[in-house]
C-alpha cells in the first residue's frame, strides 16, 4: 500500500525570460529514495524549492502527500524538511545551539529539546563538536550537522539537494549511511545530485532533468541500459594521436565515441565489455601510446550525451546566468 | 584535536529516527521567544556586532557638544542638556538598519531557507530577531545615558523621566524596524542594505530637532522637520527627559510607529513568503 509522496503536474517557474522548470510531471511514491539527477542549472534546486514552500510555480500544480503546496503549504512544511545546498544552520551559533533552537520552535518542551539534541549529536558523531561554532567544522561535519538538523522532527519526506557535492569521499559515505538509515525508518527521500553513481547507490528510480524538463525517468538500471553498460576512457601521451584512437575505438564499439575535454582525452560508450580488451590490444598495435585508461560506469557526461546528445557542461554554460541566481528576478 | 571526524553510530542513529510522535505545534510567542534567543546568542558569540552600537554614540556626542555646543547654545554643558536626548534617539534610530543587515545575511547563508520551511506562525523569525535588537538598542541607550551623566547631562525628568523615555524610543524604534526587516528582504546584497539605509535614515536623522531648534531654519525645512517621525520621536524623548508635559508628542510618536508598521509589516511578510 504504497502512497505517493509527491505529484506535480505541468509545473513551471520562470525568472526573467528563462524558464528554470519547464512542464516537469512527476510521481514519486512513497518510501525509499528517489534521485533528481542533472547538471548545475537543470532546474533541480528551483524544483525542490517549489516542493518545499519556499517558492510559488508560475504555473502547474504540485503536491506533497495529496498537500497542494501552495494552497496548504503550511500542511506540507509539517511533513517535510530541506537541507539545502548551502548550509542552512548557523554558522555562529554552535552546533548544540543550532539543534535546540530547531527543538524549541518545532514544540519540544526546553529539557525534551536538550534531550534531543544530545542524541542527535551523539547519533551524527558530533557530540565533542557540540559547543564548537559551526564555522569552525569541516565540511563533512557541517553536513552532518545540516541533516541533523532537518530531523530534529522525522519527517516523512526530506529534501537533500546535492548532499554530498565537495564532500571528501569517507563523509559521501557517511552521508550515504545516514540517507540508508532514513529510508529504512519510512522518511522518504528526494536526492538531487550531479553523480550517476549515486543516483544509482542510493535511489530506486531516477528522473533526469535537463534544461528544466525531465528527460528520463525509471529505475536506475533501465537509465543506464539506455545508456550502455559502460564507457571506456582512454588518456593519450601524445594528443596528437587523437583522431587515430577515436577512429579505432569507433570501428571497436560503433558510433558513440567522442573526444574529452581534455585534448589527450577519448570516451567510447561500450554495450559489451568483452570487446574492450580487444579495443585495447588493437591501439597498442597501431602504436598509440596510453597514459591510462579505465573501464567503467557512464558518467553523467555519458549519460548526457546519450540522452540530449549535448554534454552536461554545455547545459551549463546555456542555462547558468540565470539559474545560479534565482534571485535575479527582485530589484 | 579530538573534536574531528568520529563516525555516525549507527544503532543511536536508527533510535533518534524511530523517536516518537511529533511535538505539539509551538505557540507564536514560543518561536518568536526561541528566535529572539538565537539574536542574543549571535551577540554573546559574535561582540563585534556591538562596536556600532558604542562607537557612533560616544563619537556624536563629542563631536556635537564639544564642537558645536559653545556655538549653537552658548556653551557646552547647556548644549549637552539639549542634545543629549537627541543624540540617543537618532543612536538607536540609526542602529534599527542592523535589522536588515542581519536578515539579508541570513538569506544568503541560507539559514532562512530551513526557518522558511518550519510549520511556525510565520513572522516569528522577524519578530525574534525584532525582540533580539531590543536587547541592543536597551544596551545602545544606557551606554548613551551613562556616558551623558558622566560629561554632566542632568535630567529633570529623574530616573522615571529617563526611564519613560527609553520605553518611548523602544517601542518607535520596533515600529521603525519593519521598514528595514522589508528593504533586507528585497536587497540584494548586505552592503546595499546598507547603503539604502544610510540614504534613508542621513536626512531623516539630521533633518530633525536632534541638533538644533528648528524655529532657526527656513519655512520649507521646517514643514519637513514637522512631518518627519523622527521629531516627534525627539521632542517626545527630550519631555520625558526633562520633565516637561509632551503627551501630544507622546501621542504622535505612537502614531508614527503605528502607520510606519501598518505599511511595512505587510509589506514585509508579503516579500517574506515571496522570496524568490
Amino acid at each position: 500500500m504504497t502512497g505517493i509522496a509527491i505529484e506535480t503536474h505541468e509545473l513551471v517557474k520562470q525568472f526573467g525570460d528563462k524558464r528554470a522548470v519547464d512542464g516537469i510531471d512527476l510521481v514519486v511514491p512513497e518510501g525509499g529514495v528517489y534521485g533528481f539527477l542533472g547538471p548545475n542549472g537543470a532546474g533541480k534546486t528551483t524544483t525542490i524549492q517549489i516542493l518545499a514552500t519556499l517558492m510559488r510555480p508560475d504555473g502547474g500544480t504540485a503536491s506533497v502527500f495529496g498537500h497542494d503546496v501552495v494552497r496548504e503549504a503550511d500542511e506540507v512544511r509539517s511533513m517535510v524538511s530541506l537541507t539545502g545546498q548551502y548550509s542552512s544552520v548557523d554558522e555562529d551559533l554552535t552546533g548544540r545551539e543550532n539543534l535546540q533552537l530547531l527543538g524549541r520552535v518545532l514544540g519540544y518542551s526546553r529539557a525534551d529539546a536538550r534531550t534531543r539534541c544530545d542524541d542527535l549529536l551523539e547519533a551524527f558523531g558530533l557530540t565533542d563538536a557540540a559547543t564548537k561554532q559551526v564555522k569552525r567544522y569541516s565540511g563533512g561535519m557541517r553536513r552532518r550537522l545540516d541533516i541533523a538538523a532537518s530531523i530534529v522532527v522525522t519527517p516523512r519526506l526530506l529534501f537533500l539537494d546535492e548532499p554530498t557535492t565537495g564532500l571528501d569521499p569517507r563523509s559521501r559515505k557517511q552521508v550515504w549511511d545516514i540517507v540508508r538509515a532514513l529510508t529504512a525508518r519510512g522518511t522518504t527521500v528526494l536526492l538531487t545530485t550531479q553523480y550517476l553513481d549515486e543516483a544509482d547507490q542510493l535511489a530506486e528510480r531516477i528522473a533526469v532533468i535537463d534544461t528544466g524538463r525531465i528527460i528520463a525517468e525509471g529505475t536506475s538500471s533501465a537509465l543506464k541500459s539506455s545508456v550502455g553498460s559502460g564507457a571506456l576512457h582512454v588518456h593519450l601521451i601524445d594528443p596528437g594521436d587523437r583522431p587515430r584512437a577515436i577512429d579505432i575505438l569507433t570501428r571497436a564499439f560503433g558510433d558513440e565515441v567522442f573526444p574529452g575535454s581534455d585534448p589527450a582525452d577519448v570516451t567510447g560508450r561500450v554495450d559489451d565489455r568483452s570487446k574492450v580488451p580487444a579495443a585495447l590490444a588493437t591501439l597498442a598495435a597501431d602504436g598509440v601510446e596510453l597514459a591510462g585508461f579505465s573501464y567503467g560506469q557512464p558518467t553523467l557526461d555519458e549519460v548526457f550525451l546519450a540522452l540530449t546528445g549535448h554534454t552536461a557542461e554545455e547545459t551549463l554554460e546555456a542555462g547558468d546566468s540565470t539559474q545560479n541566481d534565482p534571485e535575479g528576478a527582485v530589484a | 584535536m579530538t573534536t574531528t571526524e568520529a563516525p555516525v553510530a549507527a544503532e543511536k542513529l536508527d533510535a533518534v529516527l524511530a523517536t516518537g510522535p511529533r511535538p505539539p505545534r509551538a505557540s507564536a510567542v514560543t518561536t518568536s521567544l526561541a528566535f529572539g534567543w538565537r539574536a542574543l546568542l549571535r551577540i554573546r558569540h559574535v561582540p563585534e556586532q556591538l562596536f556600532d552600537v558604542t562607537l557612533f554614540p560616544v563619537i556624536s556626542v563629542l563631536l556635537f557638544t564639544y564642537l558645536f555646543g559653545g556655538a549653537i547654545a552658548g556653551s557646552t554643558s547647556e548644549y549637552l542638556q539639549f542634545v543629549l536626548p537627541g543624540i540617543l534617539v537618532q543612536t538607536v534610530v540609526m542602529i534599527t538598519m542592523y535589522t536588515g543587515i542581519a536578515l539579508n545575511t541570513d538569506i544568503e547563508k541560507g539559514v532562512f531557507d530551513r526557518i522558511r520551511t518550519l510549520p511556525i506562525w510565520r513572522p516569528s523569525a522577524l519578530v525574534g530577531a525584532l525582540l533580539g535588537d531590543a536587547v541592543r538598542y536597551t544596551l545602545a541607550s544606557v551606554f548613551v545615558v551613562t556616558l551623558g551623566l558622566v560629561l554632566g547631562y542632568r535630567p529633570d525628568g529623574g530616573l522615571v523621566g529617563v526611564v519613560a523615555g527609553v520605553a518611548v524610543l523602544m517601542a518607535f524604534s520596533f515600529a521603525f524596524s519593519w521598514i528595514w526587516t522589508w528593504v533586507g528582504l528585497l536587497a540584494r546584497s548586505a552592503q546595499s542594505v546598507m547603503g539604502i539605509s544610510m540614504m534613508v535614515l542621513f536626512p531623516l536623522a539630521f533633518l530633525s530637532p536632534v541638533f538644533v531648534d528648528p524655529s532657526t531654519m527656513p519655512d520649507w525645512l521646517q514643514t519637513f522637520v514637522e512631518i518627519n517621525p523622527i521629531s516627534h520621536a525627539v521632542y517626545a524623548v527630550r519631555g520625558l527627559m526633562s520633565g516637561d508635559s509632551v503627551g501630544d508628542e507622546i501621542m504622535w510618536t505612537f502614531i508614527a510607529s503605528a502607520i510606519i508598521m501598518a505599511i511595512f509589516a505587510p509589506l514585509t511578510m508579503r516579500a517574506y513568503s515571496r522570496r524568490r
